[in-house]
């Protein structure tokens, strides 16, 4: 079976514009405060990211402290099993810190160091960027400060704790959904307080511009890796890419080099939660509208009103009403396409890899393989699928057990 | 001319300090905000902002998440905001109404269906916090078909290219907030404030209000020395929220406030009330 895109366009991608727009998406929506700040950030990322120096030393930790670049890994028994394409995966979960996130703190933070910030904050969900941003800053010796939801330090206790043994000050937040979204908006009310000394590392490609397309650089090691991994292991390029989304993060880190390769599909995986018709999900590309939350134009889970919806996943890496800019723009041009993946689907996608390939995924990433299980029997024996293994599923041990009615 | 220029050429004929309280809509409930508002006014309100409930108010402090919490918990939303306000238009036409609060409602509801709701219902201005003038052009080309002003917010790391910038798109006046924080934080330096304005006077003619962090009457009574304006925000919110069960303790305590700052400033500025 052939896989087509609906993206036909001789243009060179090469977006944001000087604003940080895609299409209608991205921009820059904050309070006057943060003008400044932003300003000085963005003068900054555009500086350093054309500065030998700092590209070399990103680079250096990338290899010696992260450990990349990370495998890809033909799973050879689960392939056979779906009798279909060949799935490959980029173990992004043999990351330091066990997940994609630390490409992007390590880069910010040594931005940070550069813009002389003595202080580090940063929200998180499921606590994986808490600790990527933990863990840089214990390594630069900077202050770190993460908020994180009442909800999320609950249910990710084990992330709380290394965040603290890292030592960093992990505050609560106990206002609205008490989940990333809230952590995001205190986060903010922070940077504002503290915009003198105080770096702000957003963990996904959201917020407002250079955010977006900042993350997305230091994520874009994932695809230019792969490409480099795919053509040297098969060959040639895969069919078919496949990326969990919550923000967005790890799968903007795959597709941007990819995007101008036509031939390559891409997909999104959105978590469902009970199902996009319950209501009780995250997944603003399936079935929200476009709206301004956080520093940007993107698609959100709103009510008629505009107010934010609660949004539910049993992965709290995925459990935010929006989404970054970028993957917005790429739907309305369609040129990746998003699908949603449920609770129940995500967990036979945790253990088919588990049990075939001695994997452990983390919840977010187990969305991408629940969908990877549906596309490959569709496909070729000699088509190829690269599924983007974002992060390790130790973190969630409990809440599968909770799920599953096992006591630990 | 717009309610607001009118009512600021006539405060400074009159040499008084614009007093502006703000409340959000429906706090405690939305029936406490109509009555609310004539009681602002008779207390010596000269505008006042209402706050448009928003799930993730990003540049507000705990006192004014929570009003907002109060007020999303009796379902109020834009669109009933734009309802108190005409329903406190029918007995006052003179006192200049203000919207504050957040661009995702408005973008939900459309930019053009609220320029005509709002004006519809007697607003007089739009002040929206996470809407820089540079991602406003769609909405202020709108707007210059209304009566509507738009109020842009500066900072005091605001540069001067943004005050210039501010100067020519805003109408109506300028918020100057007052400190680099949240809505109802920290301690106001009056000498950096008194700085700040000057440096922005340079640039606009528009009148300049303050806020962010007056807290009593004498924070009032100094700023008003200052500037054409003063707000008052998480202070009187925290009176709505002390006495929330008992609506008539609540009015009071904000009418309480309200006179103390009218008093103090005008007993600053010697002004003929």
């Amino acid at each position: 079976m052939t896989l087509t895109t609906d993206f036909n366009t001789t243009e060179p991608y090469n977006l944001p514009d000087e604003r940080g727009h895609f299409g209608p998406y991205g921009g820059v929506f904050v309070a006057e405060t943060l003008m400044e700040p932003i300003d000085e950030l963005r003068t900054a990322y555009e500086r350093y990211m054309k500065d030998p120096e700092f590209l070399a030393e990103l680079d250096r930790d990338l290899q010696y402290y992260v450990g990349r670049p990370s495998p890809i890994y033909h799973a050879e028994r689960m392939s056979r099993h779906f009798g279909g394409a060949q799935i490959f995966l980029k173990r992004e979960d043999l990351n330091h810190t066990g997940a994609h996130k630390v490409n992007n703190t390590i880069g910010q933070a040594l931005l940070a160091q550069r813009m002389g910030k003595t202080r580090i904050i940063a929200e998180t969900g499921a606590g994986q960027h808490g600790v990527a941003t933990a863990t840089v800053a214990a390594r630069l010796g900077l202050e770190c400060v993460v908020y994180m939801g009442e909800v999320d330090v609950a249910r990710q206790a084990p992330n709380v704790l290394r965040m603290r043994l890292l030592g960093a000050t992990v505050v609560p937040v106990s206002s609205g959904s008490k989940t990333l979204k809230d952590a995001l908006n205190e986060a903010m009310r922070d940077w504002v307080t503290h915009v003198d000394n105080t770096f702000y590392i957003i963990g996904t490609v959201a917020g407002p511009h250079p955010y977006p397309a900042m993350v997305r650089d230091f994520q874009s090691v994932i695809g230019r890796e792969s490409r480099e991994q795919m053509m040297a292991q098969t060959g040639r390029l895969p069919d078919a890419l496949i990326a969990c989304v919550g923000g967005g993060s790890n799968a903007i880190g795959l597709f941007h080099p990819f995007i101008g390769d036509t031939e390559v599909a891409m997909y999104g995986v959105e978590a469902a939660g009970d199902g996009i018709e319950t209501g009780r999900h995250s997944a603003p590309l399936s079935a929200g509208r476009p709206g301004v939350l956080h520093g940007n134009r993107t698609y959100l889970i709103e009510d008629d009103d505009g107010e934010i919806i609660e949004t539910h996943s049993i992965s709290a890496g995925l459990d935010y009403p929006g989404v970054g800019p970028e993957h917005a723009w790429l739907k309305d041009i369609g040129r990746a396409h998003y699908v949603a993946i449920t609770d129940t689907e995500a967990m036979e996608g945790f253990h088919a890899l588990t049990r075939m390939e001695g994997i452990i995924p983390a919840l977010e990433s187990s969305h991408a393989v629940a969908y990877a299980m549906k596309l490959a029997p569709t496909l070729d024996r000699d088509q190829q699928i690269l599924i983007n293994l974002s992060g390790r599923g130790d973190k969630d041990i409990n809440t599968i057990a909770a799920r599953e009615g096992i006591t630990l | 001319m717009s309610r607001l220029t009118q009512r600021f050429n006539d405060l400074h004929e009159r040499g008084r300090t614009a007093l502006i309280p703000f409340i959000t809509a429906g706090d405690p409930n939305p029936s406490f905000t109509v009555p609310a508002l004539h009681a602002l006014v008779k207390a010596g309100a000269d505008i006042i902002e209402v706050g448009v409930p928003f799930s993730d108010p990003m540049a507000d402090g705990p006192v004014i998440q929570r009003a907002s919490e109060r007020a999303l918990a009796h379902k109020m939303s834009l669109r009933k905001t734009l309802e108190l306000v005409q329903q406190f238009r029918k007995d006052d036409q003179e006192t200049p109404i203000v919207l504050m609060g957040y661009l995702n409602p408005i973008e939900a509801m459309g930019y053009e269906a609220f320029r005509d709701q709002a004006q519809a219902s007697g607003v007089d201005g739009v002040l929206t916090v996470d809407m820089p003038p540079e991602e406003a052009s769609e909405f202020l080309e709108l707007l210059k078909a209304s009566n509507i002003d738009p109020i842009f917010l500066l900072a005091p790391n605001s540069t001067e290219a943004r005050i210039q910038k501010m100067g020519a798109m805003g109408r109506g006046y300028l918020y100057y907030v007052a400190l680099k924080g949240v809505t109802g934080a920290g301690h106001l330096d009056l000498a950096n404030v008194e700085n700040k304005l000057k440096e922005i006077r340079q640039w606009t003619s528009l009148p300049l209000a303050v806020g962010f962090g007056v807290k009593n009457a004498e924070t009032a009574a100094a700023i008003g020395q200052l500037s054409e304006g003063v707000v008052v925000g998480s202070a009187l919110v925290s009176q709505i929220e002390a006495a929330q069960e008992d609506p008539s303790a609540a009015l009071l305590g904000m009418t309480d406030l309200i006179s103390s700052m009218r008093h103090a400033l005008d007993a600053a500025s010697g002004s003929l009330v």
